[in-house]
Parts: structure tokens; C-alpha cells; sequence
């Protein structure tokens, strides 16, 4: 009997207990579209947050102070006396870096930004022009923070457009003065509109000069310095290696800082992302196992049932390979087209259910499919082989007398 | 000899009793005969025919069909046999319940891999033999007892087997139904088919020409009646 026929006639079998043969699959359907779904949802996750992580503007370094392991040891921990990050070092970063695109110092801190009767709490950043290039945040209307207003320690402010919004509705606010803290800033910018990054609402923001900034909030020290390296190549390593050799030496030689790339930045919360999503896979993969026991279940059901139709088989010439395979084609069928039907139904809602939550982020990916087919169909074989075997192995005297 | 039986001996463990269902017995079959094997219950037919269809091995003696040792095959190679060299009818007809009376008849030469057009042709033919042409596509359960076992017998045939072997093909029939079926073995004996059946019923038996009767497992009598 080739392999065909025997397919067609496992499916008659399957047939003829419709509904038994359609629990059974459910089983498996619910195990596969568990599995696709809950690996969209990690995938998703991940393809977001990389994503988001890649807006931030490309080829960025992130320079902060103390020594932090970020990889390796038990977790992240300072070692010694710290010096500050200070203007000064970003200053010489600026000076004397040829690997870099640009160096931008940052203070920040959050504050009430007041003007007349309206406030709105909001995250005050200090830095200098090149931040606009180096975050690819640029201002719309009027100027941003310049050199002259820095070394001017000038009282300045360009303003989100969020906290535009709140504060002035429709009116022209450039020339304006806000209070911010014990400061009145004057106003002499508007931030193109940006949205969200990473849940933060990147235009509720105030940018001032990061001199008048430390004043504001009373440290000789900065935050963090950002700095955009140039393209291509290895470049990312040569500037990583420039910023440690002019920072070490100007803290007396200690490495008391730590720079972090955004491609590390974005390889280490990928594979925490990964992780999340092979855990999700897992657990859904408990499922289907759980579907596999469902499927043996009723194949020893069937074998039981059907004990006679071997007998007879047997009597008629089918050797135990053939009792084999028929009852085992049978729980692979169940199994291979539970499978694909949960493939339909997890892909679907997958795909589906962002347009009704856009926020959600789903991404069907290629392997969640493939191996959850792979492992359906496996989950046949194996759940299917040792009814399969018990129906092989009666003995066709006692099977012919089985009422 | 088509069937050569030597001192036959079947012995099953019931417990710690062992009880000797056949208590060595010996004879032979030459093609072309029709014997019917009677007794009382008890008396080792049914043990007598699993041994002669190959679905039992006996516990000592020897048994050739067709040229063949069979006490010294494997359960596939048994099966083989089976498939190539005995046709089954049964008392309770074992059709197969979901597929037509066709399909049915082609279930022996699934398993003897005959290509599926062949054995389409093959099936309808012995269909037609049995005068169960126009029911091909009906399923068990839509056909009487006597069409039923018509079927069977086709089924049995199909693999055009050495033996034809019947185990009490009457029982679960009316008479008519039971005196057609008789009637189509007598036919199926003179075109040469070799039968051996097992009855309880005296009228049966007599359309056999040799009867062998078994108690406690021996061969008690072996008579062929002379036309």
C-alpha cells in the first residue's frame, strides 16, 4: 500500500469520528497557535525596542560616570573613587577627538516650567548645538541653545512641543520669559515635533545651555555625555578608544567612566528580548505537549476500539509494520493538521490584533512557524508511536474474538 | 499433498494447569478435496484451525502447507502466508464496517501490493463471481447476512489462495442464506478451490465430501464419502 493511499485511508478513519478526531486536533491547534502567538509577541517586542533604540540616532556613544560592569561578574557594581564627567572633558572630547562626529554634554533634571499662571512639570536638559545632530532632534522655529549663550552662562530656553502647547496654546512664545525654578528663561526656540521614543514622550522637554543648566541645578558635574562617531567601518571601536585614552588621562589615568555604544546597548536588550521570547515559547510549548497527551489518549481509545479491525487486518495478511504505520499516520495526521490550522489561527490573530491595538507591537516571524509545524508534526510520532505499537502487537487470535 | 499435519500437539498454560487442546494428531489434505472438521466444543476445531490458517504455531509436530514448515515461521513471515496462501471466511463475516463491499475485497491485496488498478479489476471480478456485482459500493451494514458472507468469501478469494478456509460460514445465517452460501462452495470446489471448514451442523458437513471429526483433541473419525 503506498503512502497515499494509506493517508486516505487514515483520513476516512479520522472521518468517521469526526468529532472525537476534531477535540483531539483542537488540542493541538490551541498548542501551535500558542506557541506563534506568544512568540509574536516577543518577537514584536524586540523588533520594537531595537528599533527604537536604532531612533535614537545613529553610531551614538554614551559616556557616564563611574566604572559600571555591564557585562559579566554578578551584576553592576562602582569600583573606587569616581571622579565627575565635567564640561572640561567634553570640551577636550570635542577638541581633540578626530574619530568623532560630535560630543554633547548633558544636565538634566526635572523642574516646573512656569509662565503667567500656567506650569507643566517637565525634563529640563542642558547640553550645547551639536546635541541636535548627534540625537537628530532639531529645533523648528526660532534658534537652538548656541556656543555664545554657553559660555555666556545665558538664560535661554527652547522649548518641546508639548510643553509649547501646554503653555502657550496657539501664541508666538519666542521672546517670551518662563520661570523655570528661581531662573526666568527667555525663550528663543520651538523643537520640531518627534513623539515617542522608548514610552517617553520626547517632546515634553525644555533645552537650555548646559552651563546656565548646572547652575540651575547646582553641580559642577555632567550627567552623561553623548557623542556621535563617525561612519563606516571600525570607526566605532576607534572612537571608543579615542574617548577612553582623553578621558583616562585627564582623570589620572583612571578608567573611572564607562562607554557604552548604542549597537551593545542594542545587542544586550536584544538577547534579553530573545530570552523573553524563547520563554514564552516554552510555555507555550507545555501546551502542546499537552496536546500530544490528547492525541495518544485517543489513539489508545481508537487501537481499543478498532482491536478487531486488526485482528481482521491481520488475518487478511497485514504484518505488524502495516498496523504500525496505519494507526501511526493517523496520529500524525491529527497532529500535522492541528498544526497547520493553529498556524492559521495563532498567525492570524498575531496579525490581526494590531489593527485593532496599533500600539501592539506582532511579528509572525518565519522560524515560530517552522518549528512549530516541526514540532507538531513530532509531537504526532511521538505521542502516536506506542498506541501505534500496542495495536501492532496484538495477537490476531485473541484480536478476531474482541467484542 | 496440499496439507501435511504431524502429531499436532497444542498445549495452553491456563494458570498452572496446562490443558492440551490437541493431543498430537496427523493427517493431510490433497488439493481439490472439501472437508468439513466437526466435534463437540471443546473438542480443539477452533485451536485446529488457527494452526492451519497460520495465526497459530503448534507446540510440537509439524506442519507443511503448500511445501512450507510452517511451526518454524516469524509472525511477518506467517503473515505472508496468510496473505498469499489462505482465505479466511468467518462465522461472524469480519467485514471491515466503513469501507464498501469493493474496498473490502481489495483489503488482501493492499497487502500484497498489488498495483491499485489491478487490484480494482481483480475485486470487481470476484465480486461478479459471487453474483454481488450491482452491490460493490454498499457498505456491511447495508447488506444482508448472506450478501454479507458473499463478500467475505469474495474477499477470501481474491488473493486466489491454496486453501480456503471457513469457520462455521453458515452460523450467523437463515438456512436459505446458509444453503446458498453451500452452495457457492460446492461450485468454488469444482472449479478446484480447496476448503476446509469447521461445523457443528451435520447438514452442513454433508455438503463436504471428506468430514473429520475431532474429541478431546483426536481425530475420532476421518470418513470420505464416496458420490
Amino acid at each position: 500500500m503506498n503512502i497515499l493511499e494509506a493517508v486516505t485511508e487514515a483520513v476516512e478513519a479520522l472521518y468517521a469520528s469526526k468529532l472525537r478526531s476534531a477535540l483531539t486536533m483542537l488540542g493541538v491547534v490551541i498548542g501551535v497557535a500558542a506557541v506563534i502567538l506568544l512568540v509574536a509577541v516577543g518577537e514584536g517586542a524586540r523588533n520594537y525596542i531595537t528599533g527604537e533604540l536604532s531612533g535614537l540616532g545613529s553610531n551614538i556613544i554614551i559616556i557616564t560616570p563611574g566604572k559600571l560592569e555591564t557585562k559579566g561578574g554578578f551584576g553592576a557594581y562602582p569600583v573606587g573613587t569616581t571622579h565627575k564627567l565635567t564640561l572640561n572633558d567634553a570640551e577636550a572630547l570635542d577638541r581633540r577627538a578626530h574619530t568623532l562626529n560630535g560630543v554633547a554634554p548633558i544636565v538634566l533634571g526635572t523642574m516646573t516650567v512656569k509662565f503667567m499662571n500656567l506650569s507643566r512639570n517637565t525634563t529640563v536638559i542642558g547640553t550645547w548645538p551639536e546635541f541636535q545632530q548627534v540625537r537628530n532632534l532639531h529645533v523648528e522655529i526660532g534658534d537652538f541653545v548656541s556656543r555664545e549663550d554657553v559660555d555666556a552662562h545665558r538664560r535661554v530656553v527652547v522649548l518641546g512641543r508639548k510643553v509649547k502647547e501646554q503653555l502657550f496654546a496657539d501664541a508666538d512664545p519666542l521672546g517670551s520669559l518662563v520661570t523655570i525654578g528661581d531662573y526666568r528663561y527667555r525663550v528663543v526656540g520651538i523643537m520640531q515635533k518627534k513623539g515617542h521614543q522608548l514610552g517617553i514622550d520626547i517632546d515634553d522637554v525644555v533645552f537650555i545651555p548646559v552651563t546656565s543648566g548646572q547652575e540651575l541645578f547646582d553641580t559642577d558635574s555632567l550627567f552623561e555625555i553623548l557623542v556621535q562617531a563617525k561612519e563606516g567601518g571600525d570607526r566605532l571601536y576607534l572612537a571608543e578608544r579615542d574617548i577612553k585614552d582623553i578621558i583616562i588621562h585627564r582623570h589620572a589615568n583612571r578608567e573611572d567612566f564607562t562607554v557604552t555604544s548604542q549597537s551593545a546597548l542594542m545587542e544586550t536588550t536584544g538577547n534579553i528580548l530573545n530570552i523573553l521570547t524563547y520563554v514564552l515559547a516554552g510555555i507555550a510549548g507545555i501546551s502542546l505537549v499537552v496536546g500530544g497527551v490528547g492525541i495518544m489518549n485517543i489513539m489508545l481509545v481508537s487501537v481499543k476500539e478498532r482491536t478487531r479491525e486488526v485482528g481482521i487486518r491481520k488475518a487478511l495478511g497485514a504484518k505488524q509494520r502495516d498496523i504500525l504505520r496505519q494507526f501511526l499516520i493517523e496520529s500524525i495526521i491529527i497532529s500535522l493538521s492541528g498544526g497547520i490550522v493553529g498556524i492559521l489561527v495563532g498567525g492570524g490573530i498575531a496579525l490581526s490584533l494590531p489593527l485593532i491595538f496599533p500600539s501592539l507591537p506582532m511579528t509572525v516571524s518565519t522560524w515560530s512557524v517552522v518549528t512549530a509545524f516541526t514540532f507538531s508534526f513530532f509531537v504526532g510520532i511521538f505521542f502516536g508511536v506506542y498506541p501505534a505499537r500496542q495495536a501492532s502487537k496484538l495477537d490476531p487470535i485473541e484480536a478476531l474474538r474482541y467484542e | 499433498m496440499l496439507i501435511r499435519l504431524d502429531d499436532i500437539r497444542r498445549t495452553y498454560q491456563v494458570g498452572t494447569v496446562s490443558v492440551n487442546a490437541l493431543a498430537g494428531l496427523s493427517f493431510g489434505i490433497a488439493a481439490g478435496e472439501f472437508v468439513a472438521i466437526m466435534g463437540p466444543s471443546g473438542s480443539g476445531k477452533t485451536t485446529l484451525m488457527n494452526i492451519i490458517g497460520c495465526l497459530d504455531r503448534p507446540s510440537s509436530g509439524s506442519y507443511i502447507l503448500d511445501g512450507s514448515d510452517v511451526a518454524s515461521l516469524d509472525d511477518d513471515r506467517q503473515a505472508e502466508l496468510r496473505n498469499r496462501k489462505i482465505g479466511f471466511v468467518f462465522q461472524s463475516f469480519n467485514l471491515l464496517p466503513r469501507m464498501t463491499a469493493l474496498k473490502n475485497v481489495e483489503v488482501p491485496l493492499h497487502y500484497a501490493n498489488v498495483p491499485a488498478a489491478d487490484r480494482r479489476d481483480r475485486a470487481v471480478k470476484m465480486l461478479e463471481a459471487v453474483g454481488l456485482a450491482d452491490r460493490r459500493s454498499h457498505r456491511p451494514n447495508e447488506l444482508s447476512g448472506g450478501q454479507q458472507q458473499r463478500v467475505a468469501i469474495a474477499r477470501a478469494l481474491v488473493t486466489t489462495p491454496t486453501l480456503l478456509l471457513a469457520d462455521e460460514p453458515t452460523g450467523n445465517l437463515d438456512t436459505s442464506s446458509g444453503r446458498e452460501i453451500m452452495a457457492l462452495f460446492q461450485q468454488l470446489n469444482e472449479k478446484g478451490v480447496t476448503i476446509v471448514m469447521v461445523t457443528h451442523e451435520q447438514e452442513i458437513a454433508e455438503y463436504a465430501k471428506r468430514t473429520i471429526r475431532l474429541r478431546d483433541g483426536k481425530i475420532e473419525s476421518d470418513e470420505t464419502r464416496t458420490p
